[in-house]
């Protein structure tokens, strides 16, 4: 247990035993590492493998090739950079909004006082209890009904899908936002107030500067889960050009997947390289992110 | 939103809008948002999309009130993630409530009223309608034409989907009449003798004339106007039948008639309890739902133990502040978190492929034996855990390292006076101390999992196939993706109403732990804590 050791006075058996500890725990680490970074590896190794596929793959490829590559540059059969693009798109707009959104009504919850302020805030929670995959059918419904009058919000389309997610923005991350300006004093709204400004402008001027760092936290765990998100738009996107990254990849998978390995591997890799990147760059605010709203209390 | 007042209530409130012209702005701008949303509710009523329209108009309304009510106006602040949170979350959720309480799905896919106009176009041959004698002309591209005499000797002409015309010999094509009163010839038509007529395959099969009159051959002799079959009594909600007077009641959906003979197509209606009846009692599906909620409890509770227990042992062995290598080993560790789950789902699935997969293929050489990852029940739950456990012990692992540099230093260090090894430590201080802080997380974890649907979808689909199930259902399944199966896999006929019902269930399951975990972490006290 590491946490005792440090507190034991250094005498020599305890170092030498120190020494044993932390070498069987880097054994363990080096079991744990392979365990995590092996189906990686699998994805890294089998996207240069230049048979392409999943019976012939090595670890380590008998000679490497670019031909992975190469047909998704081509995008042959499949739009790949398309739906690179589109994922990118939606989840970033979609990202963008939701903290706009968000953002203005935790001010409204934050320094406003009216009736029903609590009901509200309560039920916006409860709400969100209702997973959208739930009401997936009745959404999709919707979009259908939709499509006939108004086709530019309906099925098949990215805006249809964005405005889906966005009716999820609202729930937990309006708590979080409260949650994290209810932080900043009100001494500094009053006496801007004092001096004529208008909430408007202490919403943007006084408290988004202050709040950036978590504002950009926040957005970026958004883009993240949006960029990840799978069904919704697997039952409202319908033609080929139209979908993510992940509905494309899915179903090109779905079919062939043992030809279609290599490619699909180039895919998956070239797909998950922007997220990873901003999480190993970015680990310990997202993580601060993920479990301070909900571990404080 | 009846009152609201601003910070301190010591100036007059600084928020409501100051210039005359913003206030015109938005008053114009509503107006023509308001003939925008009109237009479409008018389109949505008359494409029959009722529940809809309602919602739009509902939503409009609250709009115009929070825009135009000064007392409403903190409520402006949210008023677009209002709109969008109503739309697209809350008018889903009610109508997957209505659903539920219906028997929306395969054959009943259309309301009443539609079902009942398609029941009144079917029309049928009665035996004592209003008799023609009839000759046929035929074209050259193979249409039909009858020339057509009533009783009182009066003459029509009738074609395939034209209206059934008085004709005026000499007009429109039409030659001379012989002596029967029969034209010679029609333009574009040659006539068919008796023999011909009667001996031709598809006249008796031809629907003369338009919806409202409609005439078919009855006999060598004999044409006659068919007539609508049912007649809809809306008082007592009853078809019937105009040829036998057979009565089809409504009933549950169809109309149906006493011997148990129903008139298709059916309709939406109104079942009350029975989807969840069936949810609860059926025994055709009792066997393979209380498997999939066996196994779907499992599956959480196993996971986040599991999950947990990998997460909080990697946590401890490396709380340590001078262990080597540190920060490399915990980035390496987090990986499997930083690539999106649907990815990484398909490539374990390709590695755990039979004969192909990487995985199998290491077992074959070192024991001469794999584990039939999709074909045997067992070894399907196993594989899904183990990928839960891939995917998610790094979250475990950052919080619960998280939480252990939390916990003071002096508790050890009584511990340590007290003569405590470090096993005791960590049941007795460690373990307890982190349970409650990453308490919260661990229930937002389980109910994650227990609606982990992308991972039971698209590693498996479900599978492997429960043998002789009324619908769908595979050994993985957990109700979610059993949900999706009735809702949008069309291979056994699709039933939204039992889909809903089912939702409706999870929503009470999850709804019911989410309310234990807000009172834990006294998530509620909060709004009323600050300021």
């Amino acid at each position: 247990m590491s946490e005792m050791d440090k507190k034991q006075k250094p005498f020599k058996s305890q170092s030498a035993r120190r020494k044993i500890s932390i070498g069987v725990r880097l054994i363990v680490a080096f079991v744990l590492i392979i365990f995590s970074i092996f189906p990686i590896l699998w994805v890294i190794s089998a996207s240069f493998n230049p048979t392409g596929s999943l019976a012939t793959q090595t670890l380590i490829p008998a000679h490497l090739g670019f031909g992975n590559y190469q047909q998704l540059a081509a995008s042959g059969d499949f739009p790949f950079w398309r739906w690179f693009f589109n994922s990118i798109k939606i989840a970033g707009i979609t990202s963008v909004l939701s903290l706009t959104i968000t953002t203005v009504a935790a001010y409204a919850f934050s320094r406003f006082r009216f009736k029903g302020r609590k009901t509200m805030l309560r039920a916006i929670l409860l709400i969100q209890v209702f997973p959208t995959l739930l009401a997936l059918v009745a959404t999709f419904l919707m979009i259908s009904q939709i499509d006939d009058v108004i086709p530019f919000i309906g099925l098949n389309t990215h805006a249809g899908l964005i405005l889906v997610y966005l009716g999820g923005a609202m729930g937990l991350n309006i708590w979080l936002m409260k949650g994290y300006m209810d932080t900043v004093p009100r001494d500094i709204d009053e006496s801007a107030m004092v001096e004529g400004a208008t909430s408007w402008q202490i919403f943007t001027k006084l408290i988004l500067p202050l709040l950036r760092p978590i504002l950009i936290v926040i957005a970026i765990i958004n883009y993240i889960s949006t960029y990840g998100e799978f069904i919704l738009a697997r039952v409202l996107l319908k033609t080929s050009e139209q979908y993510t990254l992940m509905v494309g990849l899915q179903i090109f998978a779905g079919a062939q997947f043992d030809q279609r390995w290599g490619v699909f591997s180039a895919g998956a890799l070239i797909g998950a390289l922007p997220i990873m990147v901003i999480y190993l760059i970015l680990q310990d605010q997202i993580v601060g992110g993920l479990t301070q709203g909900a571990v404080k209390g | 939103m009846a009152s609201s007042t601003p910070l301190g209530n010591r100036k007059k409130p600084a928020f409501l809008p100051k210039t005359v012209s913003s206030q015109l702005i938005i008053i114009i701008l509503l107006l023509v948002g308001d003939a925008a949303v009109g237009w479409v509710i008018s389109q949505f009523v008359s494409l029959g999309y009722t529940p809809l329209a309602a919602a739009f108009f509902a939503i409009a309304l609250a709009v115009n009130i929070i825009l135009l009510v000064k007392k409403a106006y903190p409520l402006r602040w949210m008023v677009a993630g209002l709109v969008l949170m109503a739309l697209f979350t809350i008018y889903p959720i009610l109508f997957t409530v209505w659903v539920s309480f219906t028997n929306y799905g395969e054959g009943h896919l259309i309301t009443e009223e539609l079902a009942i106009q398609h029941i009144l176009e079917i029309k049928y041959l009665p035996e004592d309608s209003k008799a023609y004698s009839w000759t046929a002309f035929k074209s050259d591209s193979g249409d039909y034409a009858l020339w057509l005499i009533d009783a009182e000797g009066q003459p029509y002409l009738a074609t395939e989907g034209e209206l059934i015309a008085q004709p005026v010999p000499g007009q429109a094509g039409i030659g001379e009449l012989d002596a029967d009163g029969i034209p010679v010839t029609i333009e574009g038509y040659q006539r068919l003798n008796s023999i011909l007529a009667a001996t031709d395959p598809n006249l008796s099969n031809i629907l003369f004339g338009q919806e409202d009159k409609t005439i078919q051959v009855r006999s060598p002799q004999e044409a006659a106007e068919l007539v609508q079959k049912y007649v809809y009594d809306p008082e007592r909600d009853v078809m019937i039948d105009q040829e036998d007077g057979t009565v089809y009641s409504n009933l549950r959906g169809t109309f149906s008639s006493p011997t148990g003979e129903v008139l298709k197509p059916g309709f939406i209606a109104n079942i009350g309890l029975e989807n969840f009846k069936r949810f609860f009692v059926s025994p055709a599906l009792r066997g393979p739902l209380v498997r999939i909620i066996v196994w779907n409890f499992s599956f959480a509770g196993i996971s986040l133990v599991l999950n947990f227990a990998l997460g909080l042992l990697i946590a401890v062995l490396f709380n340590d502040p001078g262990f080597p290598l540190k920060k490399l080993i915990r980035s390496l560790l987090i990986v499997p978190y930083t690539v999106p789950a649907l990815l990484t789902i398909l490539v374990w699935r390709g590695m755990l492929n039979p004969e192909l997969g990487v995985i199998s293929r290491v077992l074959e050489n070192l024991i001469g034996w794999a584990p039939p990852w999709f074909t045997d029940q067992w070894w399907a739950k196993v594989a899904v855990i183990i990928i839960n456990l891939w995917l998610s012990y790094p979250y475990f692992m950052l919080i619960s390292s998280g939480a252990l540099q939390s916990i003071p230093d002096e508790y050890y260090d009584a511990a340590q006076v007290d003569g405590a090894n470090g096993w005791q430590k960590f049941w007795k201080i460690t373990f307890p101390l982190l349970l409650v802080a990453v308490g919260p997380l661990l229930i937002s974890s389980f109910v994650f999992n227990f609606n982990n649907f992308n991972l039971i979808y698209i590693f498996n689909g479900g599978g492997p196939p429960m043998a002789n199930t009324p619908t769908p259902a595979g050994h993985t399944d957990i109700l979610i993706s059993y949900v999706y199966n009735l809702a949008f896999s069309a291979s056994r006929g699709v039933d939204y109403g039992f889909a809903a019902a089912i939702t409706i269930v999870i929503f009470f399951i999850v709804g019911t732990i989410t309310l234990i975990q807000f009172n834990y972490t006294k998530m509620w006290e909060e709004v009323s804590e600050n300021v």
